[in-house]
This record gives structure tokens, C-alpha cells and sequence, in this order.
């Protein structure tokens, strides 16, 4: 019994994966940033990248089975937390998100979406059954509802929707019955109905939150609101065409057109100046990504670490989904950045962390 | 707990299979939504990408500057900034509007209605909301690009004209180009395009207008230019070069002082205006920059009319000046003799009624001439020998030799809106009022009553073309004209002389009605004129007020043949008589042509033509086309249209 896995177990794959996704970002940010007096973001990047590769590898050298049995203080200091930073927390915009640690403004939330995928993890490892039933299912609801609520109170719309693919792709992988399936996605239309029907919409969501579905579906009518920002960055990257403009070329994006162009709509500034030679790069970088993760979770040693895995695949990928198809207009302004390109602190030492547990998981598949 | 979690190694292979698949369809139809965007409409957001970018301004071109005769500058430009409010995107726009009207000081509603006028113009068309930028303006412009990205500055020049009205009837001024006159113009004019609007500035438009540049930039999302693309320089107006003499105008000027009128200068040999005066005036730099609805609505309802150009368009009776017609067309047609003489006692009876001399109403000395013959009758402007003559000639001749002595014709000077006057006749009686012609109408209109109206450029043509011996050149200001005109009705010398000596008594002979205003050394000659605005007969029954009184009329040229300067003076409703109130006009005008002159023989070469700036040469136009007046109901009151007028 090896308690102490090599470095040749690492997934160096995935790491090669990770580093060139990585640079791409750098690149953009640089390209989106050089110009202004946002000069020199990506150096604050590649710091805060190289911390996230620390943390990555701190991470997976603690078995994981140690992290998951701590799982239910982990879940009680995360609601701590969240309800903390709704008390003390720093407000930016209007929303209540950070929270200062050790002299940094930290993002609670992104923290949380952590501590959940390990919750989610434990919960479902310890379902017996091949079948999900309604008891055990409605209980995984409430675990991952209490803090959805919380972060909904913030309000940040964007990280209480990834806790959602979590729970479902958790849910899913532990024999969720058809019938519930049935349920869950008529409950899930009947929300997201509910976001887009006004009359409804007016009683759940914050005034700022239904402008953005406002002028997502009607672009035309918001002039220089979310409306715009989506136009923009539609004209960014069909601008790019095939081939881009080139690397510091794309005026959309150097002229300051494309909103937070070194964040959020990274991927538009990307598409401007790489153009879809480009994207088809970094989409398969991110395809690649996540099927990887799929692969480390087939091969888990353990239901345990495939949960783990598949709730760290389901926040990557609902991130991907919802930032490329804002990016491309066929989804409102939701502010979920893209993992490791978007320029971002908390956001980048999550998906560091999160990809620790996954290292830690493929680490211990041959460990008994 | 941990064994078990450790211990449970049943994977859902399956499942685990199936999100793979969903994460392979995901990222395809990701890819799917980037091909359309970047391969399909790659084209069309590649055009709003340039669309948001570049921007277009437009550079201004400056106008030509008018010139006098010496080079001095009359009218010009000066920098200027207007306020533009692009358009591109109308919500933005709205969104912006309280705090563009507050921080320009612009009302609101203002704002709506120059907004809602412009509805149809394309909407990458900035408009122009503010002409008259302080400099306060400019910097709430500066200070706010990022928060307020529709507005824009733009550099432009604009007309200055010399202050107090000076030339301002004859220069005109410029606005916005009118509805029709965009129409008009073949795409040449845009809406906002600076136009002439009246007098040189309308007539000499396409010269003095120059064509507008473009500048090309690229802006950043908040509307800083960072660079510029390409630039296509504005071509400025040509510079004219006008007869006036600024030195003879501004004389002019002072000497008919406020006082309603109007003063026309010409050089008969070449008929060249040396200067024209219209009173009142209106400050044509007010019309400079952008007139309000309401006070061009006041500009047009004022009963003084001071947008008429009285010189060219102030069509009133000659009073005693017609009568050089009258004498011209009695010794051309030799009906009557040379020497034929009345007797007058001060009022003459035909048909059973009686016609007054002005004389009979004289406040001192006699009031008959007794005695007249044609040299008298002309020194003393006696009506009962006119009234006899006109009696005798008939309305066909008095008005054949009007008619060819120019009355009843435009001039074909090179302004617009030029009004021909009258000079009535059987066939016009027939065609206007549809009645016989009575023989007693030929008597009033002899000396210059009745139907018959004249303007002040045609009375200065007349008379100067007399003294010239029928030669008659077209009035023009453009100092290079080409072709001008040359009408010839050729009087016999006797006739010249004759007529000339007489007007020369008028001033240098004992009795004669410019008697006050001989200059020494200078052949000053004329005639003075009279006129009712009503009868005397019914003079006498109204109050005496000023709404009655008489018109001034004094012509007068030097030298007495074949004059160098002829200026007829109108001083409207002054109450004196043509030679006390319109003579010292004249006399002082032909002393400062003399003073002028003999002070250049004095110092041999001018002084002023070696400042002279090159003028812009050859015109290939022709000053003889006057413009079709435009029509006088515009819609829109902000551009300026002439005003028709007919007193």
C-alpha cells in the first residue's frame, strides 16, 4: 500500500492542457490591455496562475478521503461564510461578493462552489443504491439549496446557477430515475420560463438582472446596456472572420468597444483577433479539458473521487457553456467568467483548487 | 464511514459516457454559433465594426471674402465652433438629452424639435445643436466624452460682415440652406450647408461658397479620436472683388444717416456701383450664426421693411426727376419747339380741373414761376410747363421714351430680386385694369406722379446715361464682370447739351433747386424730385404727419457731360424738399469721389493697391443674370428666405 504517489502520476495531459489554455488567456489579456492604462494585467495573471499551480499541487497531495470526510464542517463553514459576507462583506456594484482575507478581496462564493462539489461528492458516494430515490434526492436538493439561496441573496445570479449543473450531473451519475429527470427538467423550464416571463420574472429577479434578459432578447431596445455589450461583442467576433485581425489589431477590442474585454468577454476579444482559427483552438483546448476530466473519473478509484471529478467537469463546463454562448449572444450578460482565461483573482484559484481534487483523485487510482 | 466511501468502487460507466458525449455536442454547437458569426455574417459585422470606429467629420470650407474696389476687405470670416449631436444611435441620444440641455443651457423642447425636424435625415448625420459654442460649452464637451459620447465640436467659420449694417443690402447675408434650395441643387447643398440668402451673397454663391472637407478618424468606444484614417481637404470659397468703394460707401453711410432711404453711386462710363445705402437696416451678422423663428418673424412684419433693399427695390414715384424724361422725349420729338414757354401762375386747368405747381404752396416768396421755358422750367422745376408738355406729348410718346430711357425695366444689376418699377402706358391701363386710357393721366405722370414708379438705381441710370448721351451701361458690382451690357438710345447733341446745362443750373444757377449745394472745382449737376405719397389736394385736408409727407429725390452726377460719378439719393417721407434733404447726400458724396481722386493725382500711385490681395480672377459668370427671386413662404423659419416686397 503507497501512500505516497509519484510525480508520474500526475495527469500531465491535463497539465499541458491547463498550461496552454493558461497562455492563451495571458495573451489576450496582454493584447486586450497593453494599450491602456490596464497596462501589465497579465503579470498580476501569470502571479496569480503561478499561486493557483501551487495550490493545485498543495491540494493533491492530501488524500482526498481526508477532505471529503471533513465534508460536513466544510459545508457548515461555507454557510458561515456566505452568511458573513451578506453581514460584513465589501460591496462592489451594488452586490455584496467579497470579502478581505489577508489583505485580499476574496470572492466567498467561488470558495463555496468548491466546498459544494465536495459535499455533493460525499452525499452521493454514500447513496447505496444503483437508483436515486426521491428521499436521497430531495435531500441532495436541500444541500445544495441552502447556499444557492445565500448567494442568491447577494445577489450573484451567475455562481448560483453553477451550483445547479453540479448537483444535476451528481444526481445523474448516482441513477437518477427517468421520471425525476422529468421532473427536475420541467422544473427547470418552468425556472428559466419564470426568468423570461416578466409578470413572474418581476418578483424573483433584482431590477439589474431582468434589464439583462430584457435586452437579451431585445438587444435593439438597450442602447448602451447589456444590449450593447452583447452587440459588441457579436460585432467582435464576426468581425474576426476565418483568420482574426491579428494579435493587438482587433479594433473592437483595442478601441475599448467590447465591455470588460480582458474578463468576462475575453473569448470576444480572443474570436476578434484570432478569428475561428483561433476559437476552434481554444475550444478544443476546453473539449479537450473536459473529457480529460471525464476520462480521470472513469478511471477513479472510487465513487467518491468520481463524484469529486464529475462536479469539478460539471463547474468547468457549465462556465465554458454560459460565458462562450454570452460571448456569442445566444445567452444574456450573466457575469460567469471563462475558467483560466478571463482575467480574475478568486476565480482563477477555484478552478486551481478544483483541478487539485481531480489531480488528487487520479493520484490515488492505483492506491489501496 | 471513510472504509466504506473507500471501499465502494461501482462506476456508472454509462452515464459517465453519455456526458462525455454531451460535452463533445456542447462544444460543437458553441462552434456551430462562432461559425455563423466569423464565416457566415462575417462581412456584415465586419462593416458595423468599421461603422463604430470611424467616424466622419466634416472641415468646413471658409466663404470668399468680398472685396472693395482698393482691396479692402468688406466682408470675411471667423472661427467658430458649433455644438453636433450625433445621431447614430436615437436611444442613446434620448438618454442624454436632460444632460445635454442642461450642461449646454439648451431647453429641452428645443432639443425634441430639432431632433424631430431632422427625423429623415440619415442618422450617421450629426446635426448641428448649438452654432454658437462658448467657451464654456467647449469645455463641458471636453470633460465629458466618456459619460456623454453624442456630442462633437465642430470647427467652422463663420461670415462677418463690417459693423452697422455697412454695404449690408448689397452683400446680403448667408443662412441654412432652405428645403427648395437643397432640392434646387442637384445634391451640391446638404441640409445645413451655409448658404447666401440675399443680395452679392446669393448672387455669387457658387463662387464664394467653397466645398466642404471630410476628416476621416477613428474613435474609441467613447468617442475619442485616436486616429485619423485620411482627410480630404476643404476647397475654400474664391474671393470676389466688388466695384464699392468703401471710402464713397462709407460717406454714403453718414450722410443719409437713420434716416429711411436709400443711396445708389455709379460710375455711367462703366457702371460700375461705387456704393449703395439702404435704411433701415438690419445687422446682417446677426444672421451670421442662427436667427430664431421669432425674431425673423419680427425682421419681416416690421413696417419699416429693413430687409428691402430700397436702392433696387423701392419702387415709388419720381416725382420732378421724371421730368428730364419728359424734357428728353420734348426735344427728341420736335412736335413741340424748342422754345415753347408757359406762363405760370401757379397752376395750370385742364379738363375742367385745376393741377397746382408746387410753388403755389411755397411758405415764402411768389408763388408762380410766371414766365418758364424749358431751361427754367428744368432749373426751377416748374409743373405747369410739364403738365403742358405731357399734355401735348400723350401718354404713347412720355412713355416711349420712358420706356428706352430704362424705367419700367430691371437694370440687370447683379442682385437679386431686383424690382422693375413702372412706367404706365395705354396698353398697360388696357391689360391691368381693363379701361381706356383718360388724357389727363398724362399730365400728372409728366412730372413724375400718378402710375408711374421708378427705382433709385434706375433714376442713377437714367440720368447718368443722359449726361453720357443715351449711353447706358448695366449697373454691376462684380469689379472683373464680363460682359456688361451697353444699351444705346442715342440723343441728338443739342438735346444733351440742353438738358445738361439745365441740370447744371440746377445747382449752379441762381434760382435753381439745388442751388445750396454747388461745390467749387466740380461740375455738380442734377435733379432734384418731390414726390407726393398723396395728392396735394388732399394734403390739405389730412393732418400734416409724417406718414404723408414727401419723398425725397435728388440725382446728380458730375462732371456735367459725360459724368464720372452719378448718385441718386431717396429719402423717404422726410417732408423737405428733394434738393434740402436728398441734395447734400449727392453733394457729399461727388466731394469725396473728387476729394479721392485729386488726392491720388496728388500722390501719384494708391497706396491701398499694394495691399490689394490678389482678386479672384476672370469669373467665368456673367454679372448679368439675376437669380429668379426664391420663393417667399419657407416653411422653415430658421432659414432665411428674401422677403418680396413691393411698396
Amino acid at each position: 500500500m503507497r501512500d505516497a504517489p509519484g510525480t508520474r502520476d500526475y495527469d500531465w495531459w491535463l497539465l499541458a492542457i491547463l498550461a496552454a489554455i493558461c497562455a492563451l488567456g495571458v495573451i489576450e489579456i496582454y493584447s486586450a490591455t497593453h494599450a491602456s492604462n490596464l497596462a501589465g494585467m497579465h503579470i498580476k495573471q501569470i502571479k496569480w496562475l503561478i499561486f493557483g499551480f501551487a495550490i493545485m499541487f498543495a491540494l493533491s497531495r492530501v488524500d482526498y478521503h481526508l477532505i471529503l470526510d471533513q465534508a460536513l464542517i466544510l459545508y457548515v463553514v461555507c454557510l458561515i461564510a456566505l452568511g458573513a459576507v451578506l453581514v460584513l462583506g465589501g460591496s462592489h456594484f451594488g452586490a455584496r461578493r467579497w470579502i478581505r482575507l489577508f489583505g485580499q478581496d476574496f470572492q466567498v462564493s467561488e470558495l463555496a462552489k468548491l466546498i459544494i462539489i465536495i459535499v455533493v461528492a460525499r452525499f452521493f458516494a454514500e447513496v447505496r443504491s444503483d437508483e436515486l430515490d426521491l428521499r436521497d434526492l430531495l435531500k441532495a436538493c436541500m444541500l445544495v439549496g441552502v447556499p444557492l439561496a445565500l448567494i442568491l441573496k447577494q445577489p450573484d445570479l451567475g455562481t448560483a446557477m453553477v451550483l445547479m449543473p453540479m448537483l444535476a450531473v451528481g444526481a445523474f451519475l448516482a441513477g437518477l430515475k427517468w421520471q425525476h429527470a422529468a421532473v427536475f427538467m420541467l422544473a427547470g423550464i418552468l425556472l428559466v420560463g419564470a426568468v423570461f416571463y416578466p409578470p413572474v420574472s418581476k418578483h424573483i429577479l433584482k431590477p439589474y438582472q431582468r434589464e439583462r434578459i430584457t435586452s437579451f432578447l431585445h438587444p435593439e431596445e438597450d442602447a448602451k446596456g447589456s444590449g450593447y455589450q452583447l452587440l459588441q461583442s457579436k460585432i467582435a467576433v464576426g468581425s474576426g472572420g476565418f483568420w482574426g485581425k491579428g494579435f493587438g489589431n482587433g479594433s473592437q477590442n483595442q478601441l475599448g468597444y467590447i465591455p470588460v474585454r480582458y474578463s468576462d468577454f475575453i473569448m470576444s476579444a480572443w474570436a476578434e483577433e484570432q478569428g475561428f482559427k483561433g476559437v476552434l483552438l481554444a475550444l478544443g483546448l476546453y473539449m479537450a479539458l473536459l473529457l480529460r476530466l471525464v476520462q480521470n473519473a472513469q478511471r477513479a478509484k472510487d465513487r467518491a473521487g468520481m463524484f469529486l471529478v464529475m462536479g469539478v467537469a460539471a463547474a468547468l463546463g457549465f462556465h465554458v457553456l454560459v460565458n462562450v454562448a454570452m460571448v456569442i449572444g445566444a445567452m444574456p450578460v450573466t457575469g460567469i467568467p471563462l475558467p483560466l482565461m478571463s482575467y480574475g483573482g478568486s476565480a482563477t484559484l477555484f478552478v486551481f483548487m478544483a483541478i487539485g481534487l481531480v489531480m488528487n483523485v487520479r493520484l490515488r487510482r492505483f492506491v489501496n | 464511514m471513510s472504509f466504506s466511501l473507500r471501499s465502494d468502487n461501482r462506476l456508472p460507466q454509462t452515464r459517465l459516457a453519455v456526458v462525455s458525449y454531451i460535452i463533445v455536442g456542447m462544444i460543437g454547437l458553441l462552434l456551430l454559433g462562432f461559425w455563423k458569426l466569423q464565416v457566415i455574417d462575417s462581412d456584415k459585422y465586419g462593416q458595423m465594426a468599421e461603422l463604430n470606429r470611424v467616424r466622419s467629420i466634416p472641415i468646413i470650407a471658409p466663404r470668399g471674402r468680398m472685396l472693395d474696389r482698393d482691396g479692402r476687405v468688406l466682408v470675411d470670416n471667423r472661427p467658430s465652433f458649433s455644438v453636433l449631436l450625433l445621431r447614430d444611435d436615437p436611444k442613446l441620444v434620448q438618454q442624454y438629452l436632460p444632460a445635454i440641455s442642461e450642461g449646454l443651457g439648451l431647453s429641452l423642447d428645443d432639443l425634441h424639435d430639432q431632433l424631430e425636424n431632422t427625423r429623415n435625415l440619415p442618422k450617421f448625420q450629426p446635426i448641428v445643436i448649438k452654432p454658437e459654442a462658448s467657451s464654456a460649452d467647449l469645455d463641458f464637451i471636453e470633460s465629458h466624452r466618456s459619460d456623454i459620447p453624442v456630442l462633437e465640436m465642430l470647427s467652422v467659420s463663420r461670415r462677418r460682415y463690417l459693423p452697422n449694417g455697412f454695404l449690408a443690402h448689397a452683400t446680403g447675408y448667408v443662412g441654412e440652406a432652405s428645403e427648395q434650395q437643397i432640392e434646387a441643387s442637384n445634391g451640391k447643398l446638404r441640409p445645413g450647408d451655409v448658404v447666401g440668402k440675399a443680395g452679392l451673397e446669393r448672387q455669387y454663391n457658387e463662387i464664394l461658397m467653397g466645398t466642404d472637407g471630410m476628416r476621416r478618424v477613428i474613435v474609441n468606444s467613447i468617442g475619442k479620436e485616436v486616429d485619423r484614417l485620411s482627410q480630404q481637404d476643404p476647397i475654400p470659397g474664391k474671393q470676389i472683388q466688388l466695384t464699392i468703394d468703401m471710402d464713397l460707401q462709407q460717406v454714403a453711410e453718414e450722410s443719409l444717416g437713420q434716416r429711411p432711404g436709400a443711396v445708389v453711386a455709379l460710375d455711367p462710363r462703366t457702371g460700375e456701383v461705387l456704393a449703395m445705402v439702404s435704411r433701415p437696416t438690419p445687422d446682417p451678422n446677426d444672421f451670421a450664426v442662427r436667427i430664431s423663428a421669432k425674431e425673423w418673424k419680427e425682421l419681416n412684419e416690421d413696417p419699416l421693411k429693413p430687409l428691402l433693399n430700397r436702392a433696387i427695390q423701392a419702387q415709388l414715384a419720381p416725382g420732378s426727376v421724371f421730368k428730364i424724361v419728359t424734357a428728353t422725349g420734348m426735344l427728341e420729338d420736335h412736335q413741340i419747339p424748342e422754345s415753347f414757354t408757359t406762363y405760370c401762375p401757379g397752376y395750370a386747368t385742364f379738363f375742367g380741373r385745376q393741377y397746382h405747381c408746387y410753388v403755389y404752396y411755397a411758405k415764402s416768396g411768389p408763388h408762380a414761376h410766371g414766365a418758364t421755358n424749358l431751361h427754367d422750367a428744368i432749373l426751377k422745376s416748374c409743373d405747369v410747363f410739364f403738365y403742358t408738355v405731357g399734355m401735348k406729348m400723350g401718354i404713347d410718346r412720355l412713355s416711349y421714351y420712358g420706356d428706352k430711357l430704362g424705367l419700367g425695366h430691371k437694370t440687370g444689376i447683379d442682385l437679386p430680386s431686383e424690382e422693375s418699377g413702372l412706367m404706365p402706358s395705354e396698353e398697360w391701363v388696357q391689360r391691368v385694369f381693363h379701361r381706356k386710357w383718360y388724357a389727363g393721366e398724362a399730365i400728372s405722370v409728366a412730372i413724375g406722379q400718378g402710375a408711374v414708379t421708378t427705382t433709385p438705381l434706375q433714376l442713377a441710370r437714367l440720368i447718368g446715361g443722359i449726361a453720357s448721351g443715351g449711353v447706358f451701361k448695366q449697373p454691376h458690382m462684380l469689379k472683373d464682370a464680363q460682359n456688361v451690357a451697353t444699351e444705346s438710345f442715342p440723343l441728338r447733341e443739342h438735346t444733351v447739351e440742353s438738358i445738361t446745362e439745365a441740370m447744371y443750373g440746377v445747382v449752379n444757377e441762381p434760382g435753381g433747386t439745388g442751388g445750396r449745394l454747388k461745390l467749387t472745382g466740380v461740375e455738380l449737376s442734377g435733379k432734384s424730385g418731390t414726390a407726393q405719397v398723396i395728392g396735394y389736394d388732399k394734403m390739405t385736408l389730412v393732418k400734416k404727419g409724417s406718414k404723408f409727407a414727401d419723398n425725397a429725390w435728388f440725382v446728380g452726377y458730375a462732371p456735367r457731360r459725360n459724368p464720372e460719378i452719378c448718385v441718386a439719393v431717396l429719402v423717404q417721407e422726410s417732408g423737405q424738399h428733394g434738393g434740402e434733404a436728398a441734395g447734400p447726400v449727392v453733394r457729399d458724396i461727388v466731394k469725396a469721389y473728387y476729394d479721392k481722386k485729386n488726392r491720388k493725382a496728388g500722390t501719384g500711385t494708391v497706396t491701398a493697391q499694394q495691399l490689394t490681395p490678389a482678386p479672384a480672377k476672370a469669373l467665368a459668370t456673367a454679372p448679368v443674370v439675376a437669380l429668379k427671386p426664391e420663393d417667399a413662404s419657407e416653411p422653415r423659419p430658421a432659414s432665411t428666405g428674401q422677403d418680396q416686397d413691393h411698396p
